[in-house]
């Protein structure tokens, strides 16, 4: 090699190869380093991102499981100055309206996921769209809406005014999150059925709604951790009500608007049970979600 | 194998003849159409008496003063769309680099576990962020946030006034964390849909991580990003009980991002226990501009998901991941 007399730096194409190596060289180092620049934002977006997220949900478990106790969730209400108490009228009056509401939009939601899975044309993209919109609409004019035409005509301020606002939010998500499961299980199966001289109604009902039953949980669940959730159509609705009330006819409390009045206090000992009240809301929505996600995997791996 | 007639009969009194079955569908389906249309109806309804008396530009006007039948909305508008801003301003950058990181950077073992935390923490009550906001963040303001801002950032006039704790900025960073769950779940499934084949060709051409995703990954999915955003900035628009209780609820029209200040939702949360009349008009009125400025964002955010997801070949897995996350 070093016997072969050869000027390298005469060589005009071996001159440019070395400077397109050196460009090369120059543009990869610098677009490296331009990528661990805006690859470790992107990682500092993440961490900036999971941090308050985090900081809320240690900080209502902090806060919240000292005010837990017995009496926290047997006792009703009391006013602040007086020791005791608990949150046992927004336990009765959540757990009611959200039972209330999911009754009924549950076969109502379903009907229309069944429908909506079944038709492909202009009208049922129309209401799909309308559903889809409908789960984003700001959620105080459904409490708007409930105000006006449930608690005005009906007799004033009730817990069915207020199942009534938060099953309106949760319909369209039962319709889309049905429909979803529904169009999920392979048309053979329903075309088995109608090869069987089965009619439609036996195959929703024997064939493709059981089959669909993972995702329609899924979605009901969700459904109602979000229901559970509303604070604002509530407030204008069920007004709130310091005593224990069974009776969904009459104003009710709940655990959002307990939190949302008793925050604002400069009451110490009312901040105290918001906090309570927001980790016990916190810990049953979460549940709804992580169990709905369990229960549809679990039920899928059996299917197998 | 069972005869027709007797699998029929099986199905028990759900075995409805086909044309049943389908009548009872579509009658259902009309039901809820006809509740969305009774829902917007009756507050355009309720709201009507507030534009006669008041004509259509008491939408604009400045002074909400029920004591002297002024019922303004300008200073309600300005505030809904500012702390909107601010909570876009930050969610933006900060939720689609959390995105990116979520569908291309995390360790393939920490990526469901991440994912799916996000998506959980989507569902936390937004009366609970409130109540965080007012009783832990709102201190923590007024006493470091707001004075460091003002000295660092005082010569844009942006942060001039008293430092609250409670206001516009408060309200603004309460929405961006509230709306960054929304934002990552359905960007990280938006990008996650664009084909591997572009990505791996990208590579295979010498191109650096963040060049696949910046002139790749990105582009590929701009729309539904776009999608995502809108989405998020719908739910940012319509929050209500947690910007309500860390705004401070001012009817003036803030001139510092520290002042306190109100939103639509805001001013019909806390107005309508006491509000008769007119004022109850208006109430309904300011509904009425939030339902109208909800739906348009709402549809504009469904049609560019749905058109993301045709054009990459997610097919209604994004639309569907977009309807659940955003439950």
């Amino acid at each position: 090699m070093t016997t072969l007399s050869f000027d390298a730096s005469a060589d005009p194409i071996l001159q440019r190869r070395g400077l397109i190596q050196d460009v090369a060289a120059a543009s990869l180092k610098r677009r490296k380093v331009y990528s661990r620049i805006a690859v470790g934002l992107c990682w500092a977006a993440l961490v900036i991102a999971i941090v308050p997220l985090v900081a809320v949900v240690a900080y209502v478990v902090v806060k919240g499981l000292p005010a837990w106790s017995v009496d926290f969730f047997t006792k009703v209400t009391v006013p602040e100055g007086i020791p005791g108490g608990g949150v046992w009228n927004a336990i009765v009056g959540t757990v009611e309206i959200a039972a209330i509401a999911t009754a009924v939009t549950v076969p109502v939601g379903l009907l229309c996921g069944l429908f909506l899975a079944e038709s492909d044309g202009r009208i049922a993209a129309a209401i799909r769209f309308m559903a889809d919109v409908m789960t984003g609409v700001p959620s105080i004019t459904i409490g708007i809406f409930g105000y006006i035409a449930i608690v005005r005509n009906f007799g004033g301020y009730s817990g069915l005014a207020g199942a009534f606002a938060i099953g309106i939010i949760m319909l369209p998500v039962i319709m889309r999150a049905g429909e979803t499961a529904i169009r999920g299980v392979p048309g053979s199966l329903s075309e088995a059925g109608l090869a069987l001289g089965a009619r439609r109604a036996t195959i929703a009902r024997r064939v493709v709604l059981p089959a669909a039953l993972p995702g329609i949980i899924t979605g009901v669940l969700l459904a109602v951790a979000r229901g559970l959730g509303e604070t604002a159509p509530l407030l204008l609705t069920i007004f709130g009500n310091q005593y224990l009330q069974w009776n969904p006819t009459k104003p009710m409390e709940a655990l959002p608007i307990l939190i949302y009045n008793y925050s604002s206090q400069p009451y110490a000992d009312l901040i105290q049970v918001a906090w309570g009240a927001a980790l016990l809301l916190m810990v049953i929505v979460l549940v709804l979600s992580v169990g709905s996600r369990v229960l549809a995997a679990r039920m899928q791996r059996e299917r197998r | 194998m069972p005869e027709p007639g007797r699998g029929a009969k099986r199905g028990g009194r759900f075995a409805l003849s086909n044309g049943v079955y389908r009548g009872l569908l579509a009658a259902v389906v009309a039901i809820f159409v006809a509740v969305v249309v009774w829902y917007i109806v009756s507050i355009i309804a309720q709201a009507r008496p507030a534009f006669s008396t008041l004509g259509f530009s008491w939408i604009i006007q400045e002074t909400w003063n029920p004591n002297k039948s002024q019922f303004g909305l300008l200073p309600f508008i300005l505030g809904t769309v500012e702390t909107t801003a601010i909570a876009l301003v930050l969610a933006v950058p900060i939720g689609l680099g959390t995105a990116l990181a979520l569908a291309y950077l995390v360790p393939h073992r920490f990526r469901a576990a991440l994912s799916s935390a996000v998506e959980l923490l989507a569902a936390v009550p937004s009366v609970v962020f409130g109540l965080w906001g007012l009783v832990v963040l709102a201190p923590l303001f007024r006493e470091h946030v707001e004075p460091f801002l003002t000295s660092a950032l005082g010569w844009t006039g942006l942060f001039n006034g008293p430092n609250e704790g409670v206001g516009l900025l408060l309200a603004g960073v309460i929405l961006f964390i509230m709306i960054l769950p929304t934002m990552v779940a359905i960007s990280r499934d938006v990008l996650a849909v664009v084909p591997n084949e572009q990505v791996e060709g990208a590579m295979a051409l010498g191109a650096t991580r963040w060049q696949v995703l910046r002139k790749v990954v990105v582009p590929g999915s701009r729309t539904g990003l776009l999608g995502a955003f809108t989405l998020a900035t719908g739910r940012a628009l319509g929050e209500t009980v947690a910007v309500a209780l860390v705004i401070g609820n001012s009817p003036y029209i803030a001139h510092s991002v520290k002042s306190a200040a109100a939103t639509l939702p805001s001013l019909i949360v806390n107005n309508f226990g006491e509000a008769t009349g007119t004022e109850l008009s208006a109430l309904f009125g300011a509904g009425l501009v939030l339902l109208v400025i909800g739906i348009a964002v709402n549809a504009a955010a469904r049609m560019l998901v749905r058109s993301s997801a045709r054009s990459g070949g997610g097919s209604d897995a994004v639309a569907s991941a977009a309807s659940v996350a955003v439950a």
